[in-house]
């Protein structure tokens, strides 16, 4: 069964897409948070995968595929920004003092955390580029010899919870303007946040869009410089 | 044909990004300098937007589902977690309350502390 599966690169493909469905739909019929179609279809392939026996492998032989349209999806994340630019230059100064203070803040809090729960160095330097995406954090935590599987996973659970969480947290701290709303989803949580800021309006979208390459430089430059604390 | 034709844009831009990550040596990933690419061929007007638009705007909907895979492979990675696994997930939760908090309500102030000014 699992050779079949892993020679046929369509299974993880089919399964990939038809979970996410399913999740759009219980998404639209219950209007509740709660069903976020991306962690529905997360949860239901890991079940799946567990009740048919099927290797992680098995899938992943065809699934790796839609992950290889990640790179083409994000450089059309300029098309929203485009449609932006005006926003974007009018509002500059607001734009490039909250990312890079939302950057600072990642770093700082996850240097105190690490100091609370006493991580090594090793520990530490894999979970500082945590909000960025991954294709930059894995080179981050590279450089500065963290261990790069865990950055990954760090990453994802971020983009995850960023995902499902972003809304409500903007609520919580009163964050009402398209901008900040965008800027902030981005800053915290990568691509995978600015899948949901892209539900949310075209001003999200676009700002969260611009905050993957931007928070993801800035926090090049500056982890190198935190990577030195602990 | 129209499809073809913007896919076909679309991976020339990725290929072209991918070239420029090849010849410089920064930790910049092709995305952000496909990114950089296609909005100044957008904003010269080299690229009109009507050219891209459709299918630009399908990959980004679609996008979501482009996480799936490595997501599902939290499975088989949770086991490399093994004693840090509680400390690391209040790290991550956290730090994306703080993040978030801080970058929206910075910029916000900012937004709305130029709307007074300007008025």
């Amino acid at each position: 069964m699992n050779d079949f599966l892993f020679n046929s690169w369509v299974f993880g493909i089919v399964i990939s897409i038809m979970s996410y469905q399913l999740g759009l739909f219980l998404k639209k019929k219950f209007k509740s948070p709660i069903f976020n179609p991306l962690l529905i279809s997360i949860t239901l392939i890991m079940l799946l995968l567990a009740l048919f026996h099927v290797n992680y492998d098995s899938y992943y032989s065809g699934a790796k595929y839609l992950g290889y349209l990640l790179t083409p999806a994000t450089i059309c994340l300029a098309i929203p920004l485009y449609q932006q630019l005006d926003l974007l230059k009018k509002n500059l100064k607001a734009i490039l003092i909250g990312i890079t203070a939302g950057v600072l803040a990642s770093l700082g809090s996850v240097y105190v955390l690490a100091r609370l729960f006493g991580f090594t160095h090793q520990q530490y330097v894999t979970l500082l580029p945590k909000s960025i995406t991954t294709a930059i954090g894995i080179g981050i935590s590279e450089e500065l010899g963290g261990l790069v599987t865990i950055s990954v996973i760090a990453i994802i659970i971020t983009g995850i919870l960023g995902n499902i969480a972003a809304e409500k947290i903007c609520s919580i701290f009163r964050i009402q303007e398209p901008i900040a709303k965008g800027l902030a989803i981005g800053t915290s949580s990568h691509a995978l946040g600015t899948a949901r800021a892209m539900e949310m309006g075209k001003v999200e979208g676009a700002m969260s869009s611009l905050t993957i390459a931007m928070a993801g430089i800035l926090t090049v430059i500056m982890a190198t410089i935190f990577a030195d604390f602990i | 044909m129209k499809s073809l034709h913007q896919l076909s844009i679309i991976f020339a831009i990725t290929f072209l990004a991918e070239i420029i990550k090849y010849f410089v040596p920064l930790p910049i990933p092709s995305s952000i300098y496909g990114m950089l690419l296609l909005l100044i061929a957008l904003q010269t007007d080299w690229i009109p937007l009507a050219k891209i638009k459709d299918t630009g705007n399908f990959f980004i909907e679609i996008m979501p589902i482009m996480f799936i895979p490595a997501s599902v492979g939290l499975l088989v990675s949770f086991n490399e977690l093994e004693g840090i696994f509680i400390p690391v997930i209040i790290t991550i939760i956290i730090t994306t309350f703080i993040v978030s908090a801080v970058t929206g309500v910075v910029s916000q102030w900012i937004i709305r502390f130029e709307r007074r000014h300007s008025r």
